[in-house]
């Protein structure tokens, strides 16, 4: 099964029954407890232990017929679908409870901007293996002095002649300690204006130079970094796009960012319908006030879904839904705030106990308008970009 | 006709209060006692206790100060303000309340001990996860001249620490309340490790045996005298909340005004200063909430009800969107372990849930309203 090749369903006439049978004979039983929390997750990387037998085997299979990054190019590691396949792809899985193969920075976002602005060898090097889960990636985008102002970034990279020598500083390097390489914004020219000096440079976090330090969040997890460079050697090959242009490389990853985290925001930490966690309560149901919240919040997630599916088919061609990505981020990570405030309602003082689950991803939510741009700037790239309200 | 302004005895003591908290329980203490995997300070307690605040609403005979809820308000607020770890609100507030409507020498020598810092309670009252004083399970049994508890209940704040219990328990004739230490045989006491790093245990009774005079009051009229301490902590916990709220805030304004973003405080967006000016103002509301309820509770205790469901509901909503703003206004930093916000977060999501959440108080109102 697992020497198929990916060609075959791309072209294949009767699409839906072919993925589905080979869904059915391929995912391993453990894989088919549908998508759990931060826990089950496979992200890959060198230094990868994996949770059980069947969750390699479910990776090996789907990397060898490409469907780790279904809509990718055959020749980097994908499966070459159609947006319209992809959405039966995901039908089937969903209907088989099948967990996602492999989760990945890499995948949601490196691999988008690569794939539009990475030279033919960079595509060649570092492709394949994100669609194998081999190389685990981290973003170090943000600074203590340049969050929302991220152009503000003042980590340098100096031009050696033969190689970039790097240092600075970076924050929230979200699994900077687990990652095998950074994807950073890098100012390489300090005079130009603050977007037109900045690049794109990927680096090897085993570099000499480059430490990391764990930062501990409110919902007790610590899975994010301060990044240190300290004359750190990168070879010239590693800038993305051009030298001083890394700010449209940057932007266009953000739109792939975000709307990841927007569509993350329908099932992340809770992924079960609004609905349903009221149901099993043991008084929510009952409560009048807390009913007619989640009535309403059912009622405007259901309307968000529709929405990401309609962005989607607009999209269709993988160009990315651009500036709208800031409507459904904004949209979908303040609902998912108000979720998992009302999971916490529902769940009354039981979920007020660490280990519970709940109130973890309740704190965690909580980043969801935070990173990726918050949802301030959101609203202001609405307002400007979109609406054409003020400079 | 009593006024919604502060009197200058509350003022005073407001500013005892700040004195004290700030020097001896600042929310870096909380965050010790966290990090020491401890959820309770006696020698807080104990200063607490000679500042007079246990007797707060003990009467001056059984060697308390009697100064009445509005000014426990007071109190309970800087205690919100600090995230103050203590037994103030079991103990000096809902215990003391219920145990001066008792007219016994027991309930005198227990005011008394109160008072001098010799016992602390803790209520024990929730069998569900959700505040609902309405459905007692828990056994008593008339046995002898005595009694015999049987049952479980969950979420009794402090539980793990107090000297003494008040349970709440159905017996034949209906809904009894009883006073008991909490080292009595057949009680055992399981504390869990809460998002406000404060005790919440689950209680378990397995054939409890009480002489006859630890029910308070008479057989079946448990869940009325109750009603008089609940009012009362749910009074004083907006109370706190409040305090939360208005700290959360001021945290909040002070880092707008440092941050810089774009080359400027972030303070000068107009998208975070209405968002800011909002926030005062629901503070301001909470604040009238706050204070007609202590003024209610001290001078027509049998009608205070609405404006007590009013200020608990005021202050749950006002609290949640203070830290909400705050972590939010905060950005990364709003999210980490190091920074205090999340503190007041987690917080004031317990405080929200103890003794009946936002819908309980707001349907209270509702009906109160005749809707
Ligand atoms: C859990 C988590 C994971 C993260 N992971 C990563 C990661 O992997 N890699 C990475 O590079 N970064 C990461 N980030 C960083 C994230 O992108 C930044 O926190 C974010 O961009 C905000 O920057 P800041 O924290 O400096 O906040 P600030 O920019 O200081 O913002 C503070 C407040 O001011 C508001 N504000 C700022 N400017 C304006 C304006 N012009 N108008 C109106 N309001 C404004 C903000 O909206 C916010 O409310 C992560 C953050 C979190 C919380």
């Amino acid at each position: 099964m697992t020497t198929e090749s990916g060609t075959e369903f791309a072209d294949a006439p009767d699409f839906r029954k072919k993925i589905r049978v080979w869904l059915e004979e391929n995912c391993p039983a453990e894989m088919r407890d549908g998508a759990g929390g931060e826990a089950e997750i496979c992200w890959g990387g060198r230094n990868w232990t994996f949770a059980c037998e069947g969750q390699k085997l479910w990776l090996e299979r789907c990397a060898t017929v490409g469907l780790t990054v279904p809509t990718w190019p055959k020749a980097y590691g994908g499966a070459g679908l159609s947006r319209e396949q992809d959405k039966i792809l995901k039908e089937e899985m969903a209907a088989l409870n099948a967990r996602s193969p492999l989760d990945s920075f890499g995948i949601w976002m490196l691999g988008p901007a690569l794939l539009k602005f990475g030279t033919e060898e960079q595509k060649q090097k570092f492709l394949p293996p994100i669609a194998r889960g081999e190389i685990r990636w981290c973003q170090g985008y943000s600074e203590p002095g340049a969050g929302s102002d991220l152009a503000g970034v003042q980590s340098r990279a100096e031009d050696k002649g033969d190689h970039w020598l790097v240092n600075g500083q970076k924050i929230w390097t979200s699994y900077a300690d687990k990652a095998d390489w950074i994807f950073a914004l890098l100012r390489t020219d300090k005079d130009a204006p603050k977007h037109k000096g900045i690049s794109f440079v990927l680096m090897d976090m085993k570099s000499d130079g480059i430490t990391t330090r764990p930062i501990r969040l409110i919902s007790g997890a610590s899975p994010f970094c301060e990044t240190f460079f300290d004359d750190v050697k990168v070879p010239k090959e590693q800038v993305v796009g051009e030298v001083n242009r890394g700010w449209d490389v940057a932007k266009y990853l953000l739109t792939h960012e975000r709307e990841m985290i927007s569509a993350g925001g329908q099932t992340m930490g809770a992924g079960r319908p609004l609905g349903a966690v009221l149901a099993e309560s043991e008084t929510g149901a009952s409560d009048p006030v807390l009913r007619a919240d989640a009535m309403r919040t059912e009622v405007d997630a259901l309307a968000m879904e529709l929405t990401l599916e309609r962005y989607k088919d607009q999209a269709e061609g993988g160009q990315g839904v651009g500036d709208a990505s800031a409507m459904l981020k904004y949209a979908g990570t303040e609902l998912n705030k108000r979720r998992l405030e009302l999971v916490m309602a529902a769940g009354g003082s039981d979920a007020l106990v660490w280990g519970d689950g709940r109130a973890a991803s309740w704190l965690r939510t909580k980043a969801n308008s935070i990173e990726g741009g918050t949802s301030e700037v959101m609203l202001s790239i609405i307002s400007r970009r979109i609406l054409g309200l003020g400079a | 006709m009593v006024k919604l302004v502060q009197t200058e005895e509350e003022a005073m003591l407001q500013d005892a209060g700040r004195a004290l908290l700030e020097k001896s329980a600042p929310v870096s203490r909380l965050r010790e006692l966290r990090d020491q995997g401890q959820t309770h300070d006696d020698a807080l307690w104990q200063e607490m206790v000679a500042a007079g605040w246990a007797g707060i609403l003990v009467p001056e005979a059984a060697g308390g100060a009697d100064m009445g809820h509005a000014a426990a308000h007071v109190l309970a607020r800087e205690m919100g303000r600090n995230l103050t770890v203590s037994p103030f609100l079991s103990t000096a507030v809902i215990a003391a309340t219920v145990l001066r409507r008792c007219d016994d020498p027991r309930s005198q020598l227990a005011l008394g001990e109160i008072a001098s810092g010799a016992r602390t309670y803790a209520l024990a009252l929730d069998e569900k996860a959700k505040f609902d004083p309405e459905h007692i399970e828990l056994k008593a049994e008339k046995r002898g001249n005595g009694y015999v508890l049987n049952g479980e209940k969950r979420f009794v704040v402090g539980g793990s620490n107090a000297s003494h219990v008040l349970v709440l328990a159905r017996g034949e004739d209906g809904l009894c309340l009883f006073d008991l230490p909490a080292d009595r045989g057949g009680l055992s006491r399981t504390s869990s490790e809460m998002i406000d790093s404060r005790d919440a245990a689950e209680l378990v009774f397995e054939n409890v045996e009480l002489s006859g005079d630890e029910i308070l009051g008479m057989a079946g009229s448990g869940g009325s005298l109750l009603q008089f301490g609940l009012e009362a902590g749910q009074a004083a916990l907006a109370a706190e909340t409040e305090g939360l709220a208005q700290a959360a805030f001021e945290m909040t304004t002070g880092y707008l005004k440092e941050r810089k973003q774009f080359g400027v405080p972030i303070a000068s967006f107009q998208a975070l200063q209405h968002r800011a000016a909002h926030l005062w103002c629901e503070i301001e509301l909470t604040a009238s909430a706050i204070l007609h309820a202590g003024r209610m509770l001290d001078s027509d205790p049998q009608n205070a009800t609405l404006a007590v469901s009013l200020a608990k509901a005021r202050a749950t909503d006002t609290a949640q969107l203070a830290v909400r703003e705050g972590v939010q206004m905060h950005g990364g930093i709003g999210m980490t372990d190091a920074y205090d916000m999340g503190f007041y977060m987690k917080r004031a999501r317990v405080a929200a849930e103890w003794l009946g959440d936002y819908g309980y108080h707001a349907d209270r109102v509702a009906r109160l309203r005749g809707f």
